[in-house]
């Protein structure tokens, strides 16, 4: 079902880098032989896997020419763990190189197309993620967070994305982008999906200190017992300047519905929102320019040919093998981790992260949950702001808060502009909250659906 | 804060990463346009408070997070080399150092 979809689908949308349908079909037989013997909870879901998600034997690339060649010798935990209960990869899908982007546009192998108007992008950087759900190509996928790249994708492609709680799911085999940061984070059709998802793979994991030790519960066991009387707060700093009115007409519609669920909707303030973009891309570029200096053409991937000398293969495989937006992330942290600029930048920003965190640990003593838009536009034009890296980033301000601060948020479809296209809007919930978080989404989305207009393909 | 064209060049020194002539004004001009932006944390009044290098380690989380020290079979070293650009006698071979 899933092979034949993407064989007709894909080819308009670009969502997967690889697919090799002779090893999926082994994989979905295998499977069929080994639920007769034992339940398998996941058996034969078709799950897409971003591309910067270690698959073992598995091309994984993260969408950079430095990689384009790497297969790697293991497997994720997440993977392993879905593969466990069942779950078939049905390949590995696009994304925005080393996840350095909020349009999928930066992936040096292709580009993907939103279904529903192929001339725009599909968000990202777990672009393909989204594409994949949203094309019915994959039943699940795997995304990866560092700053919003599975919830603007999801809102850009009207599907369900969640971030979880920070060290909720192992890093094991996720490329490391941002460590403080980065998050393995699914994507589905519903909050149920998500739940089944999200309780097989979530969990310590010896092989990532960072890994929560916090027990799992049963997701989707908890999933339809009612959200409660819940106090819902609404941040007023997500709906000032910038915020597209049919984005903001949408998200109040919903932000109205959620208080039918029979919850109290309140304004809060998280005032320093307005610093979050400029914390982040201090914050996510310091660290992406340590993780990548492994690089360096000598364990694996990329080499430039024949080098002169030691410095010059590094040199000339560096520029070489990254893109535009790797490269200026990597200049950017190193400058802001340079000496006599690291407390001007990297050490204030840990200061003003810390403030970010205390807005919503103030916000959760009054409130059980944050609703707001995920992203200040519907999905852009392809190309549109490509030659601009500072609006692509602002593209960002209302999802980096939540990764800076380490709490979990959803993405649900809470609408569409009058041009067809989808719009998002998120709940935001205190640490380890995924539950109560998925419980009013499913609340929502079984009361308000949306209706999507036709896919383009 | 203006960052210059020598600075550039320092920056990608320390990142091992080249610019041609043709896109240095280019990215000078783009880097200037993030800094400036970036610049606006200086208006937030941080005097005092800690600083977060890290979410997990904050209080919600276990901070008993090292597993035991105990030698296990890794990687086969054949696996290890097997996406090495010039794998030779069982080693990593990069060009001459000295």
């Amino acid at each position: 079902m899933s092979l034949r979809r993407i064989e007709e689908a894909d080819p308009a949308l670009g969502a997967f880098l690889t697919c090799d349908p002779g090893r999926v079909l082994e994989r979905a037989e295998r499977v069929d032989r080994d639920v007769k013997e034992r339940p398998l909870p996941l058996a034969g879901v078709p799950v897409a896997v971003k591309d910067n998600i270690c698959t073992r034997g598995l091309r994984t690339t993260c969408g950079s020419r430095m990689l384009e060649q790497y297969v790697p010798p293991y497997s994720a935990t997440a993977i392993e763990r879905l593969e466990a209960a069942g779950a078939v990869v049905v390949g590995k899908v696009n994304c925005d190189e080393f996840a350095m982007g909020s349009s999928t546009e930066n992936s040096a192998l292709q580009v993907t197309r939103n279904p529903y108007d192929l001339d725009r992008v599909p968000g990202g950087s777990s672009g393909g993620s989204a594409v994949a759900v949203a094309a019915g190509m994959a039943a699940l996928a795997l995304g990866s967070e560092t700053g919003g790249s599975v919830r603007q994708p999801a809102s850009f492609c009207n599907v369900v994305g969640l971030k979880p709680t920070y060290g909720r799911i192992s890093r094991y085999g996720l490329v490391a982008f941002a460590s403080s940061l980065d998050c393995i984070a699914p994507l589905g059709n519903s909050p149920r999906d998500i739940a089944l998802l999200l309780g097989r793979i979530a969990g310590r994991d010896p092989l990532d200190s960072t890994s929560a030790p916090a027990p799992v519960p049963d997701y989707v066991a908890e999933l339809d017992r009612p959200p409660g009387r819940l106090r819902l707060g609404v941040p007023k700093e997500y709906f000032g300047q910038g915020l597209d009115p049919e984005v903001k007409a949408a998200v109040e519609a919903g932000i109205r519905n959620a208080g039918k669920l029979g919850c109290d909707v309140v304004e809060v303030s998280l005032p320093h929102t307005r610093f979050a973009i400029a914390d982040y891309y201090i914050i996510a570029p310091a660290e992406a320019s340590s993780n990548l200096a492994r690089y360096d053409g000598v364990k694996y991937g990329f080499r430039a040919e024949a080098p002169e000398d030691l410095m010059d293969m590094y040199r000339r495989t560096r520029t070489l093998g990254f893109g535009p937006e790797v490269r200026r992330r990597i200049m950017i942290g190193t400058y802001a981790l340079s000496s006599g600029y690291y407390d001007a930048y990297y050490g204030r920003a840990m200061k003003v992260r810390t403030l970010i965190r205390r807005d919503y640990e103030r916000a959760f003593e009054k409130v059980d949950a944050l609703l707001g838009p995920v992203s200040p536009t519907a999905a852009f034009r392809i190309g549109e702001k490509a030659s601009d890296p500072l609006s692509m980033y602002l593209s960002d301000i209302y999802t980096v808060t939540a990764n800076l601060a380490g709490i979990p948020a959803v993405s649900v479809p809470c609408g569409f502009t009058a041009g067809g296209l989808p719009i998002g809007m998120q709940i935001l919930g205190n640490l380890f909250q995924e539950l109560p978080l998925l419980r009013l989404a499913q609340a929502y989305i079984r009361e308000f659906p949306v209706a999507p207009p036709p896919l383009r393909v | 804060m203006s960052i210059t064209r020598e600075e550039v060049l320092k920056m990608a020194e320390l990142a091992r990463l080249e610019f041609s002539e043709e896109e240095l004004d280019g990215f000078t001009a783009q880097f200037q346009g993030i800094l400036d932006y970036i610049e606006q944390l200086r208006q937030v009044d941080v005097e005092g408070v800690e600083p977060t290098s890290h979410v997990s380690l904050s209080a919600d989380f276990d901070p008993r997070m090292f597993r035991e020290d105990e030698a296990r079979e890794s990687l086969p070293v054949e696996e290890a080399l097997g996406g090495a650009p010039d794998p030779a006698a069982g080693h990593f071979r990069v060009p001459k150092v000295l």
